[in-house]
């Protein structure tokens, strides 16, 4: 009876997504103010349908209704119930239906937090995003139904893939696609403005903080799936330029982008076009992240769940949705005029350049990706690209964007003088020189080098945003101190995340400087690894919930004393006949001891031994930046409200 | 600073920006495209040694072996298409889901001895997964037809598929 229900539900969700798009569009066209106030109704209405719908397939999950095949074939009694709620979205038709479930709650959020929008843009915004969520439902809904009935039921589901069994792992898909789908609302008002012919600083003032949700949400997930392969995978690395990687890298890069030019466009009127275009691209590219690589058309070692039967639905959706909003900008964009002047030199100068060397990187990325399956396609030619290739074209993409990152925030807007600028920073660059030539010379490692110098310039460099703008040391002190409680949280939040990309690069930095050693050793033998004496105490079986563990006893010592006790260890599932590997971690902030357990063999064991230098600091760094924007969204000026409009009128004298 | 002029400003540094990310491009692509290649290819003409090069295909059944050399683990194993098998060589621990009959990738290159060896194995997190030139193999061997819907049949079955019909199949 739930599937039954669930399935209504989604089709109930279908039909009130399909009004969405319609009605209040038509309306806004007809300026009929009843047809556009039945946009957030709609939009609210489907998203309780969607998550009725979404609740039933989770509680057929949890109560193990195997006669839904998603479930009998994702899930089983034996599974903890953590594992039986997230396995309902650790697989291609569940995740769907939570990818649907996100859009359809974005809907919500615009109908309940929009009301102070006017009610034209409102209504199209909404029947943008209701446009989209039919589109997707009915995919759903028809090509990847999870309500889907077997019968007669098995007696015992066949589980979720062991890999999937982690709680970090758990929390991934629901983020990243927070993040993924979080850009559906600047596209929104993007089309929204082309249909409408008009963008002022308003508009980018609504679409930042949505904007800013989505990226903070996308680096979280980013930094979150790169952190699972870092310690379920066991492979020691952190980052493969894998498709599925790659696919979420591209939106984050384009909307990185967007975040920094909609601030143009709201302070200054300027790179409208280009603002809406960018709104446009991002989402277009968490579009085909998420669906060329679940559609099987993208190769990759991550995909757990693919399908191409289902490749032409998709391709046919991505086409209807992206090249019509793209015929959309063609038509529309020359109505769009800008307004604001500035000199190359400038805060906006800067902002182009960030944008320009962003989606430089984007496309290189991109090209990268996209490659191998192309020409599998063109020529037949079945071949990959590595990671040397994204090496060798992102590295100089990235060393002027790192350079110019400290700079940019110091300039002010409209017309700015380099020489100055650089004057103000000296310190931190100074600074950064140092840091570079001591590990130039102290390891002999030029990618670590130059990336602790960028490092170290971001980080000091934004807090040179915060010395400038307290004038720190010209003031007396507790002036300084009472300037700096002034400043608006934007003003925070951009310094923290600029630091947070800063303390990123220090971890990758750190992470090729790295040591590794796959070794095979007899109980009681020693090795040594990166300055640490590693001894293999013994080996023991454990029982876990639903597999049996071989653990390993490692004991770390450094100078003859105990650093760590480590237990690597693999488990064997049961039901699945599958082995996990589960790497022991063990860090201090600044280093991660890193073991891996392999086979025995005569007494030997295998054991893949790393010291990762800095290693945390990759997602702490990431971690930042989310804090970072997290604060800019708290800043009362970019709030979404009453308040905003009122001080929007305030603002419109440039603060010269 | 007129509005044309800033445009071209604009313009032209979009044209730096974009004409060096294209040359980038370029030239990593010139030394960094790796082929994938099947074990019946490298019975055909092996590529030179020392190019490297991805091989996919089946852990051959029984032929996983453990030995040391030089002091470090190594594993030896088949990959197999059906039609030819290449020995490969790796040194480091195997991934998880690698399991005799399952489909790998490998990236490496042909040593002096003819075996490949491999810098990293990969196998897919789906347990199920096959490669595409394994299942075209099955297709053309009429082990498995994908219209009826039918699952692919057991890995461990698939040692031997010469392309030809399986009698009474």
């Amino acid at each position: 009876m739930t599937p039954e229900l669930g399935h209504f539900a989604l089709a109930l969700a279908v039909a009130l997504a399909c009004a969405q798009a319609v009605l209040p569009l038509w309306g806004a066209h007809n300026r009929d103010p009843r047809l556009m106030a039945s946009g957030p109704a709609l939009a609210l209405g489907q998203l309780i349908a969607l998550a009725t719908s979404f609740g039933c397939l989770v509680w057929s999950g949890v109560t193990d209704d195997f006669s839904v095949s998603n479930v009998a074939r994702y899930s089983s009694s034996l599974e903890p119930l953590f594992y039986k709620i997230t396995g309902t979205w650790g697989n291609h038709e569940g995740s769907i239906l939570l990818w649907c479930l996100i859009l359809a709650l974005c809907g919500g959020v615009v109908a309940v937090f929009g009301r102070d929008l006017p009610s034209a843009l409102r209504a199209r915004v909404i029947g943008v995003l209701g446009f989209t969520s039919a589109g997707f439902l009915l995919f759903a809904l028809t090509a990847s139904n999870p309500f889907t009935r077997v019968w007669p039921p098995p007696i015992q589901g066949q589980s979720i893939n062991p890999l999937l069994q982690d709680p970090g792992l758990a929390m991934h898909p629901p983020i990243l696609y927070a993040g993924y789908v979080g850009f559906a609302i600047p596209f929104a008002f993007a089309v929204a403005a082309l249909l409408e012919g008009r963008v002022d600083a308003a508009w980018g003032r609504w679409v930042r903080p949505w904007t800013l949700a989505a990226w903070c949400l996308l680096t979280c997930g980013i930094a979150l799936g790169s952190w699972w392969s870092y310690y379920v995978l066991g492979w020691g690395g952190y980052w493969f330029w894998d498709p599925v990687e790659n696919a979420s890298l591209l939106p984050w890069l384009t909307g990185t982008a967007l975040l920094h030019s909609a601030i143009v466009v709201e302070k200054r009127e300027a790179l409208k076009i280009w603002t809406v275009l960018l709104a446009i691209g991002t989402f277009s590219l968490s579009l085909s992240g998420t669906f060329l690589v679940r559609s099987g058309l993208l190769n990759s070692v991550h995909t757990f769940a693919s399908d191409p039967t289902r490749g032409v639905f998709i391709l046919a959706l991505l086409a209807i949705v992206i090249g019509g909003s793209l015929l959309l900008f063609a038509l529309r964009a020359p109505v769009l005029s800008a307004a604001g002047v500035f000199a190359p030199v400038s805060r906006e100068g800067a902002i182009v350049l960030n944008n320009i060397l962003l989606c430089s990187l984007a496309a290189v990325v991109l090209t990268g990706t996209m490659y191998p399956p192309m020409a599998e396609l063109l020529f037949g030619a079945k071949l990959s690209v590595g990671p040397p290739y994204f090496h060798d074209t992102v590295i100089p993409l990235v060393a002027p964007l790192f350079a110019a990152m400290s700079l940019g925030p110091i300039l002010p807007w409209k017309r700015a003088d380099l020489g100055a600028a650089l004057m103000k920073l000296w310190w931190a660059a100074l600074a950064a020189a140092l840091v570079g030539i001591a590990v130039g010379f102290g390891v002999r490692d030029a990618f670590a080098a130059l990336g602790l110098t960028a490092a170290t310039w971001m980080i000091l460099g934004a807090a040179a945003q915060l010395v400038e703008r307290t004038r720190l040391f010209r003031l007396p002190w507790r002036a300084s101190r009472e300037r700096l409680g002034a400043q608006p949280l934007a003003v925070w939040g951009a310094a923290v995340a600029h630091a947070g990309m800063g303390v990123t690069i220090a971890g990758i930095a750190g992470m090729a400087l790295a040591s590794s050693s796959v070794v095979a050793v007899k109980t009681g033998q020693t090795v040594a690894l990166g300055g640490y004496d590693w001894t293999l105490l013994g080996l023991h079986n454990a029982p876990g919930p639903d597999y049996v563990s071989r653990v390993a006893d490692l004991r770390v010592t450094r100078d003859g004393r105990q650093v760590a006790l480590m237990h690597p260890a693999r488990h064997d599932f049961t039901v699945q006949h599958q082995n996990i590997s589960d790497a022991s971690i063990i860090t201090n902030g600044m280093r991660d001891l890193y073991a891996v357990l392999g086979d025995e063999r005569d007494g030997q064991v295998v054991l893949r031994l790393h010291v990762n230098l800095m290693a945390p600091w990759i997602w702490l760094g990431a971690l930042v930046m989310a804090l970072g924007g997290g604060l800019s969204l708290a800043d009362r000026r970019l709030r979404v409200g009453a308040p905003a409009r009122r001080r929007r009128a305030a603002q419109t004298v440039p603060a010269e | 600073m007129t509005r044309k002029r800033r445009r071209l400003y604009v313009l032209l540094a979009c044209g730096v920006g974009l004409g060096s990310a294209s040359a980038l491009a370029l030239t990593a692509f010139g030394g960094n495209l790796v082929f994938f290649i099947s074990p019946s290819q490298i019975a055909d003409h092996a590529p030179p040694p020392g190019h490297s090069f991805r091989l996919g295909g089946l852990v051959e059944m029984g032929s996983v072996r453990r030995v040391m050399v030089a002091g470090h683990p190594e594993a030896v194993f088949g990959v197999t298409d059906g039609h030819s098998t290449v020995s490969v060589d790796y040194k480091g621990i195997l991934p998880d889901l690698f399991r005799e009959g399952q489909g790998i990738v490998a990236l490496g290159s042909i040593a002096p001895d003819g075996s490949f060896r491999a810098s990293e194995v990969l196998a897919k997190h789906d347990a199920n997964y096959m490669p595409k030139e394994v299942v075209d193999a099955l297709k053309k061997s009429g082990r498995w037809n994908p219209a009826t819907g039918e699952p692919l049949p057991a890995a461990a079955t698939w040692d031997g598929i010469d392309g030809k019909p399986a009698a009474g199949g």
